[in-house]
This record gives C-alpha cells, sequence and structure tokens, in this order.
C-alpha cells in the first residue's frame, strides 16, 4: 500500500472575479522512503497541491473533487479535529520562509515543547527535552542552543529547526515548499543533505517542492511538472531528464543554464504564463507551445501513459512531439 | 581597448547605530565593513559578474560605481574620468550614461504611473525630449525590449504585468538614455525559469546594438557562465578571485570558489556531486577575521593565515587569487 494517494484532485480559489482552477486533475502516488519532486513556475499550483494534502488550503480556496488517502486513511470524509492529529504526526509541512515562519519572542525549545505537548499531553517536559536535544544533534544543532531565540540563529540554521519541528513527532510524510529559496547555494546544499539523509533515519517520504528544475532532478525519484495547474508530465528523474515529453518540459530543460557545460546555447519559452482567471481553451500550453496545432486549442489533451511508469498530458506525448 | 570602469581600493563603510549607553562607553565607532578594498576595471562592451552570497557586498559595490551611495574611500572611474566625488550638474550628466536594474521588478515601478510615463520618465528628468518626440521614443524602446505591441503596453500599469514584463519595462527604461554602462543588480533572480533566458538574451542584443558595457550583479553561478566575460568573487566585501570566464571554470583557485561551484546543483540526476565541506557559516562583517577572512572556515589553512591578509595576485594571464596558497 502507498504511503499517500492523491486522486483527481481538483483545488479551485473562489475570488470575486471569478472561480480559479489551481489544481485541475492530479493523480499521484508516494511510497516510503520516497522523495517526489514538485516543479513549475510561481502560479502553477505546486503549493496549492500540497496544501490540499494537509487540507490548509487558504480560503477562498476549496477542494472541489478528488480523494486522497495517507497511510490508507481516506483524509477527505476525515473531520477537522481528526484532521489535526494527521498535521504533524503523519504529514509535516516545512514552509518556505525560516526568518518569519518562528516566533521571534519564543525560544527555539519552546517551539517544540508546544509542538511535542499539543499532541502528546500526558508526556513529561523532561522527556520531551531530551528528545528536542536529540533532534537538534541530529540536525546539527548544538543541544546547549536549545534556549536560544530564532533571531540569534542564521537563515540557513532557522531552516535547519523548521525542519526539526518539521520532523518532531516522526512523520511518515513531510512536505518541503521551497526550503531553500531563501538561501545561498553552499548552504542550499547542506540542508538538502539533511533532509535527504533524515529520510532515510527517520524512514520518511518527501515532497520536495521548487522552482529549481536542478535541484528536483539532481534530489527526487519521482518527479511532477506542473503547468497552470495541470500535471503535465510524471516519470522518474532519469527518464525526466533521458526523454522529456511535454513541450514545456523539454522547454525547461533548454532554458536553465548548467555549470558543467561550456559554450551553452539556452532558448527560452516564448510568452508567459496564463492568466488564471482566464486560462487558454484546450491544452493550456498552447499558446506558447511550438508544436501546438489546431487541436491543442480545442481540445484538452488527456494524460497519456507512456510506458516506464511515464505519463504526459500532451496529444503528441507519444510520437515525442510531432505534428500529425 | 579601453576602460569604461575602473575602481581603485573602493571602500564602502556603514557604521552601525547602537545605544545611548554603548555609545558613551565605547571608545571606537564599529562599522559593518560590506566592501573593503575593491580594484577591477571593466573593458568597454564587456559583461563583468561580480557574484557571491548574500552579504558578501556586491550589491553596494554596484551602487556606489553608479553612485546611488557614497564610498568611504577610493576612487572610481568612469572613462578615465574621476567621478568619484562628481556633484551637481556634471553627476546629473554622468547619470545620462550610467544606468542600474534593480532585482525586484514589482518594487522598482511605480504602481501609479503608466508604463510610457515611467519608461519616458528619465528623458524629461533629463531634459532630453517631451510630448511627440518623447512618446516615439518610448514606443520605439518598448518595441525593442518586446513588449509589443508597445502602443497597447504604453498606457498599462505595473499591476497589469508579469512580473518578466515588469523587469523588460525597468530595462527599457534603463537604456532610453542610451547609456554607455549599465549594472544589472540580479536581474533576472525574481522572475520565471522559462523567462530568464528572453531578459539575459536582450542584455546580449543591446551589448552589441548600443555598445553597451555590464557590470552584472548574481549569486548564480550558472547564469553567470552564460552571460559574463569576466568573473570576479566576492566574500566579506573583498574580491578573493577574478579572471576570464574560461579560466575561471577551468581552473577555480580559490577554496572558496571551489566550495562555492560544488555546491550548485547540475540538472542531471546521473551525476552525483561531491560537495566541499566548509565549516560554519559566513562570519558578521563587522568582526571580520584577522589574516585571510575566509581562514575560519577554510579546510587548507595554514599558520600564515591567521596572521597575514593574502594580497590579490596574478597566477595566470588574467586570473587572479587571493590565497597564501598560491
Amino acid at each position: 500500500m502507498p504511503l499517500l494517494e492523491v486522486d483527481s484532485l481538483t483545488v479551485e480559489y473562489k475570488t470575486n472575479r471569478g472561480r480559479i482552477r489551481a489544481v485541475e486533475d492530479v493523480s499521484f502516488s508516494l511510497e516510503k522512503r520516497e522523495t517526489l519532486g514538485l516543479a513549475g513556475e510561481s502560479g502553477s499550483g505546486k503549493s496549492t497541491l500540497c496544501l490540499s494534502i494537509i487540507k490548509l488550503v487558504p480560503p477562498p480556496g476549496v477542494i472541489t473533487k478528488g480523494n486522497m488517502k495517507i497511510d490508507g486513511i481516506d483524509i477527505m470524509k476525515l473531520p477537522e479535529e481528526k484532521m489535526r492529529s494527521i498535521r504533524g504526526r503523519k504529514v509535516a509541512y516545512v514552509f518556505q520562509d525560516p526568518m518569519t515562519s518562528l516566533n521571534p519572542v519564543k525560544r527555539i525549545g519552546d517551539h517544540f515543547i508546544e509542538l511535542i505537548q499539543t499532541h502528546e499531553p500526558t508526556i513529561e517536559k523532561k522527556v520531551a527535552i531530551e528528545r528536542i536535544k536529540k533532534i537538534l544533534e541530529n540536525l546539527g544543532i548544538l543541544p546547549e542552543r536549545i534556549n536560544d531565540y530564532p533571531h540569534q540563529f542564521s537563515g540557513g540554521m532557522r531552516q535547519r529547526i523548521m525542519i526539526g519541528l518539521g520532523i518532531a513527532l516522526n512523520p511518515s510524510l513531510v512536505i518541503a515548499d521551497e526550503p531553500t529559496t531563501a538561501l545561498d547555494v553552499i548552504v542550499q546544499a547542506k540542508i538538502l543533505d539533511l533532509l535527504e539523509s533524515l529520510r532515510d533515519v527517520y524512514e520518511m517520504a518527501l515532497i520536495l517542492i521548487s522552482h529549481d528544475l536542478s535541484i528536483i532532478l539532481e534530489r527526487c525519484d519521482k518527479i511532477i511538472v506542473m503547468y497552470a495547474g495541470h500535471m503535465v508530465e510524471y516519470a522518474s528523474n532519469i527518464e525526466l531528464h533521458k526523454n522529456p515529453k511535454h513541450p514545456y518540459t523539454q522547454g525547461l530543460l533548454r532554458s536553465i543554464p548548467n555549470i558543467e557545460l561550456a559554450d551553452q546555447k539556452l532558448s527560452a519559452i516564448p510568452g508567459s504564463p496564463p492568466n488564471m482567471l482566464n486560462p487558454p481553451q484546450g491544452c493550456r500550453f498552447w499558446p506558447r507551445c511550438s508544436s501546438a496545432k489546431k487541436k491543442c486549442s480545442v481540445k484538452e489533451p488527456p494524460l497519456v501513459d507512456v510506458g516506464n511508469n511515464h505519463f504526459v498530458r500532451c496529444f503528441y506525448g507519444e510520437e515525442g512531439v510531432v505534428g500529425e | 581597448m579601453s576602460e569604461v570602469i575602473k575602481v581603485e581600493q573602493l571602500k564602502k563603510y556603514f557604521p552601525v547605530q547602537k545605544s545611548f549607553l554603548e555609545q558613551l562607553f565605547a571608545r571606537k565607532m564599529s562599522y559593518v565593513k560590506a566592501v573593503d578594498d575593491v580594484n577591477f576595471s571593466i573593458n568597454k562592451g564587456e559583461i563583468f559578474t561580480l557574484a557571491g552570497e548574500s552579504g558578501c557586498g556586491k550589491t553596494t559595490t554596484g551602487r556606489v560605481i553608479v553612485r546611488l551611495l557614497k564610498s568611504t574611500s577610493g576612487a572610481i572611474f568612469f572613462n578615465k574620468e574621476d567621478i568619484t566625488k562628481l556633484k551637481g550638474e556634471k553627476l546629473r550628466v554622468l547619470r545620462r550614461k550610467m544606468q542600474i536594474i534593480f532585482q525586484d521588478p514589482y518594487a522598482s515601478l511605480n504602481p501609479r504611473m503608466r508604463l510610457g510615463d515611467a519608461v519616458g520618465h528619465p528623458l524629461e528628468i533629463h531634459g532630453l525630449a517631451r510630448g511627440e518626440e518623447k512618446k516615439k521614443m518610448v514606443l520605439d524602446v518598448l518595441n525593442k525590449v518586446g513588449l509589443a505591441p508597445p502602443e497597447q503596453f504604453f498606457s498599462l500599469f505595473p499591476h497589469q504585468l508579469s512580473g518578466g514584463q515588469r523587469q523588460r519595462a525597468a530595462l527599457a527604461r534603463s537604456i532610453i538614455l542610451k547609456p554607455e554602462f549599465i549594472v544589472a543588480d540580479e536581474p533576472v533572480s525574481m522572475i520565471d525559469v522559462s523567462l530568464r533566458t528572453t531578459i539575459i538574451d536582450l542584455m546580449l542584443d543591446f551589448r552589441k546594438e548600443l555598445g553597451l558595457t555590464y557590470l552584472f550583479i548574481t549569486h548564480d553561478l550558472a547564469v553567470a557562465k552564460y552571460i559574463s566575460d569576466k568573473i570576479a568573487i566576492m566574500y566579506l566585501g573583498k574580491i578573493i578571485e577574478m579572471g576570464s570566464k574560461e579560466r575561471f571554470f577551468l581552473n577555480p583557485l580559490h577554496p572558496y570558489t571551489q566550495a562555492l561551484l560544488s555546491a550548485i546543483p547540475v540538472p542531471n540526476p546521473k551525476r552525483k556531486r561531491k560537495v566541499v565541506e566548509l565549516a560554519g557559516e559566513v562570519p558578521s562583517a563587522i568582526n571580520i577575521p584577522s589574516g585571510c577572512r575566509f581562514h575560519p572556515r577554510c579546510p587548507y589553512k595554514k599558520a600564515e593565515c591567521l596572521e597575514k591578509e593574502p594580497q590579490l595576485m596574478e597566477i595566470e594571464e588574467g586570473h587572479f587569487v587571493e590565497c597564501h596558497l598560491y
């Protein structure tokens, strides 16, 4: 049984100016110890997708369709009361900005104690503190610093603490939303290594959200490429690198510089992402697609299975990108 | 080749705000040494990149050069003329020739100004054109940066544009005065990946078309490799390595550069990187370590490094490094 199953999930924001389908018909599953990467540009629905896994989509967002199971528990029907014990215990969410996610007037240790006592009301403070010290050690932070305040830590250290809060209750799934975007490369590499080693130590699954396709390709076993709320491609990292099928994925791969190559020729994807209040008819990518045919602007392409556990939402998925 | 920009021993220190009591008892003022003795020159038509982690002083250096910040000491030359102390009318004339593009296109355009007015504003400030003539020039430059049809974009407000389009507008505003030199401060870091290349390619086109020279500031060495002719790495306010793109990437010398390069993610799942381990994190720019400022984190440090500050030395042609190992 997979750890996480998401089936045709659709999330909408009902705004005054109209409905925005931020996530539409997304299905995937995740096993223990696996890392799933979510790649896509800002506004493609990556964060909304992950927030809906813990049922914390901010209003006016509503999950309008789909099924989700965590460890076999159907969370769509779960009342809010029970959902609270899923968050933190089964699924942890590490937010993007380590500078604003910690309470500046609370000691680091108190952040942990509050979390642990909320979920385990009977635990003794002494036991909790021992546990926290152990976690800090695993994060590469001196246990003596348990009584320090957030401002006494650097950005990278604060992100470690955020990750520590995420794993404190030993969840089976950690969702890290752009965990290194605000950090420098050297710190970024350390944080990603830390996540990887914690995944193995605690036998968790990991979902990594990033706009940086390099990180995703390097670190994740499976990859979902999102575009304007659609999952346009879903494959293993090796397969996606070797054999990208969707014109958007191909375009992305052609537009990222690779430090290891000399004299690289980069090319951008023409146009810009659509206004989600008024997305294009048919395939959402067709106005920017160089291989678009008439059909693409009329009908929404289905998710095509091209073998090797590789799925593409494109009419030309099977033949690669060729016209009719 | 003529030098468009030359900086000599440039320093920029910011005083640290202290409480009343601390001021009473402390004998010395303390400073954040954002830029601490930087030397380099940029030839005409070159793209010179300043790279480094946040807080290394790259942005401050850029701002001091275009005279948005006053330098603490040192000299800046523009076309061989010392511009460090220019004032009044002379400074205004200089500003026509040097422009800056900022990182955040959401903050650098006035939300209440229509695009046409914002882009044409420099022409008015410098009294170069107005009315119909101004409009014609604005339409022309909007077209150049790919905001087409320009008539339509002319009357839009910034909030009606995407991040990439805003950055194009910022680029249009910076080239409308036909400058010779542009400081581009992280111009693509806030733009979606699929659109970054368009901005970079526009910058490269303008270099050819208008004979521009750039100081490109970035934290992203992969982008730097794509765009630059020369690269300099800053660490705690100093340039610790500098060289032509080819030599720099082929043969990185400074231990910090090597660590930085090893930490950059590569879009290839089969490649298992070996990240060079660095101890600790960047120290505060208020208390810069003695000797080589990198020594507390350096895996190769020697006794010498703790005491003597290394000097920038030419190791091979056009490749400089500041390290006692060489």
